[in-house]
């Protein structure tokens, strides 16, 4: 039984589990938390999980564990991996069933205190242009080709469907497209779900969130990124929807044989995985491209939705009510980078579940206007508390993989926040505070309550003190829009 | 979340982000419906009266674990597909394949969504009860 005494603390915001700690370790695990978030940690099973998940072949440094971490299922939310490519493995369990969940940040010119009096009726037309809930459809609905565009091209498909603008994939990780993609390793019930789905918000912990920008913390980055003190952004925060969640399925159910062939022992069924370089790895690699790429442009068709109920409501009552894109990038997802270990470059599937990249200044996959600040970082806060925009840094790409934290982390079960907090009691609380809500289902917006989750502040304290992320802004929510 | 009144039965067990739901039975088939019970207690999915719909299922599995988490996304499968949620079941398992006929109604309405059905930690343990699994859904 590993206890807080068996870590070796390497700062006030670094940790490690040594690989000697248990006999199947392959690498050691680095945890980025305080002694409080750390200590907290031992209340779940997630420090278990980031052992378990040393066990894949093929591992190089460090098993990365971010502070907003929590127990997940066969690998911990908040963990990062990278296994060597090719020979190295990938787990469709370290990257999650909704492949590609992921945050997408609009900024505006708009002054909140010029538009406080709309922010009811935007929260209805949000609510009214954007799908959302259990087992909801889109007003897109793809023939089996255009799915298969999607799946290939991801947000250029949403380009050129007059969905995007050059500027939304300019500003989106990847361009908004992996190449690779291949929908004939992809399902027909995958295919199926995912037809009717694109431009849905779905339900759980997604949402759309209007927020107003509350304090700038670096100058330099806020106004590359076009964040002004005073003036409202959206959140977007959704994936693939249940073609992903069919994906991560399928392979989940077809790599559990090929664990056998080739001879791969783990201490968790749900770490199933391939090498990167067989049959089986390639097959769900090019699936989840396609998933990742559906998730692009499922978000950018939320934005799309987002600026028309914007036009709807605030055209011709306020200058400008355009919303640019900030940036969006992905929560949970395996991706084939290069990294230095040990002075060494090396080719590396990163597989980052419920963590996101954070590529510091000068990365060539950063657009031009954020080579000198690196890339922005979106961390949502639990309903109602504050959100952060974050920026890359030198030191994320140095000691982890170029990633940092996702959000501010689950402590209490769905069922204990139904058990405690009521949703209309909740709803009434959000809206004294000037937050205007939208929500699918009371007992859903429930379990989303603050209390079920750690204080986000404490989160991007520790990334910041561990300088694997600097602070730019912090945003307050005024309107959320839940399934 | 319980139904431990009478044997087999179910429960949901305490877990952080998604859902954890303990099931037991006396054989397989036992603990496939009580898992299927579960899922959809979990879902808060109420069916509306008519008109009843009957699905076959067909698994064939390696083992007692695979056979499980196939059968309840196969469920769930059909539920997001068609919206039809199933409380009847007949199920025979024999020389690792699963044949059912599974039976239900349209749903009428539902809470909560399940993404799928993982094989996290999942072992199925023969005890004084028969058999027993932790099933974790990610929701």
């Amino acid at each position: 039984m590993i206890g807080l005494d068996s870590l070796k603390q390497i700062s006030d915001y670094e940790w490690e589990i040594p690989r000697t700690a248990r006999g199947d370790m392959r690498v050691p695990v680095r945890l980025f938390a305080t002694r409080e978030l750390l200590e907290a940690a031992f209340d779940d099973k997630s420090i278990e999980q980031a052992i378990n998940a040393t066990t894949l072949p093929g591992l190089v440094g460090n098993v990365i564990v971010m502070p907003d971490m929590h127990q997940g299922y066969g690998f911990p939310i908040g963990g990062v991996a990278a296994t060597r490519f090719p020979d190295g493995v990938i787990s469709p369990g370290a990257i999650g069933y909704d492949i590609n969940c992921g945050v997408r940040l609009l900024g505006s010119f708009i002054d909140y205190a010029a538009v406080k009096d709309q922010l009811d009726d935007l929260a209805s037309a949000l609510n009214a242009h954007c799908p959302s809930g259990v087992g909801s459809k889109g007003a897109v609905r793809l023939s089996e080709a255009e799915l298969n565009q999607v799946c290939e091209n991801g947000s250029k498909w949403a380009l050129k469907k007059g969905y995007a603008t050059e500027q939304d994939l300019r500003r989106t990780e990847e361009r908004g497209c992996l190449d690779g993609a291949d929908p004939d390793k992809v399902s027909d019930r995958a295919k199926e779900r995912g037809r009717a789905q694109l431009g849905t918000l779905g339900a759980g912990n997604h949402f759309i969130e209007v927020d107003v920008v509350d304090k700038i913390f670096a100058e330099d980055a806020a106004q590359a990124m076009g964040l002004r003190e005073g003036c409202l952004v959206v959140q977007i925060h959704c994936g693939s929807r249940g073609f992903g969640h069919q994906i991560c399925t399928d392979y989940v159910q077809e790599l559990q044989g090929a664990v056998k062939r080739y001879k791969i022992n783990l201490p968790d069924r749900e770490l199933v995985c391939a090498p990167l370089n067989s049959p089986e790895g390639q097959a769900y690699l090019a699936a989840m491209r396609c998933a990742a790429n559906f998730a692009f442009a499922n978000r950018q068709i939320l934005a799309h939705a987002a600026r028309q109920a914007f036009e709807v409501v605030l055209a011709g009552k306020t200058p400008n009510w355009h919303l640019p894109q900030i940036y969006d990038i992905t929560h949970n997802m395996g991706k084939i980078e290069t990294h230095a270990i040990d002075g060494e470059r090396v080719k590396v599937c990163v597989h980052r579940k419920g963590a996101t990249r954070a590529f510091g200044p000068g990365s060539p996959e950063l657009p031009d206007e954020y080579q000198t600040i690196g890339q922005p970082v979106l961390v949502p806060g639990s309903m109602g508390t504050a959100s952060w925009v974050l920026a890359g840094t030198a030191a994320s790409m140095e000691r982890s993989f170029g990633s940092s934290c996702h959000g501010a982390g689950r402590v209490m079960s769905r069922h204990q926040a139904k058990r405690e907090v009521r949703g209309e009691t909740l709803r009434r609380e959000l809206e004294a505070e000037g937050i205007h809500v939208r929500a699918g289902s009371l007992p859903g917006l429930a379990e989303e309550a603050p209390q079920a989750y750690k204080n986000v502040d404490a989160v991007v304290e520790t990334v910041a003190g561990a300088g694997i992320a600097r602070l730019v802004a912090r945003l307050k929510p005024v309107t959320v829009i839940k399934g | 979340m319980q139904n431990t009144s009478l044997q087999p039965g179910f429960r949901e067990q305490p877990h952080t982000a998604d859902w954890a739901l303990e099931v037991w039975a006396s054989d397989l088939g036992g603990l496939l419906q009580q898992a299927a019970h579960g899922m959809y207690a979990l879902m808060q999915v109420k069916l509306s009266g008519e008109p009843r719909e009957a699905y076959r299922v067909e698994i064939n599995a390696a083992d007692r674990e695979v056979v499980l988490v196939t059968f309840l996304s196969e469920l769930l499968y059909f539920t997001q597909r068609d919206n039809v949620g199933f409380d009847q079941f007949d199920l025979t398992w024999e020389e690792q394949r699963l044949t059912a006929m599974v039976e239900g109604a349209p749903i009428e309405s539902i809470a909560k969504e399940i993404k799928a059905v993982t094989y996290h930690n999942l072992e199925v343990r023969e005890t004084e009860r028969g058999l027993e699994a932790t099933i974790v859904f990610d929701v």
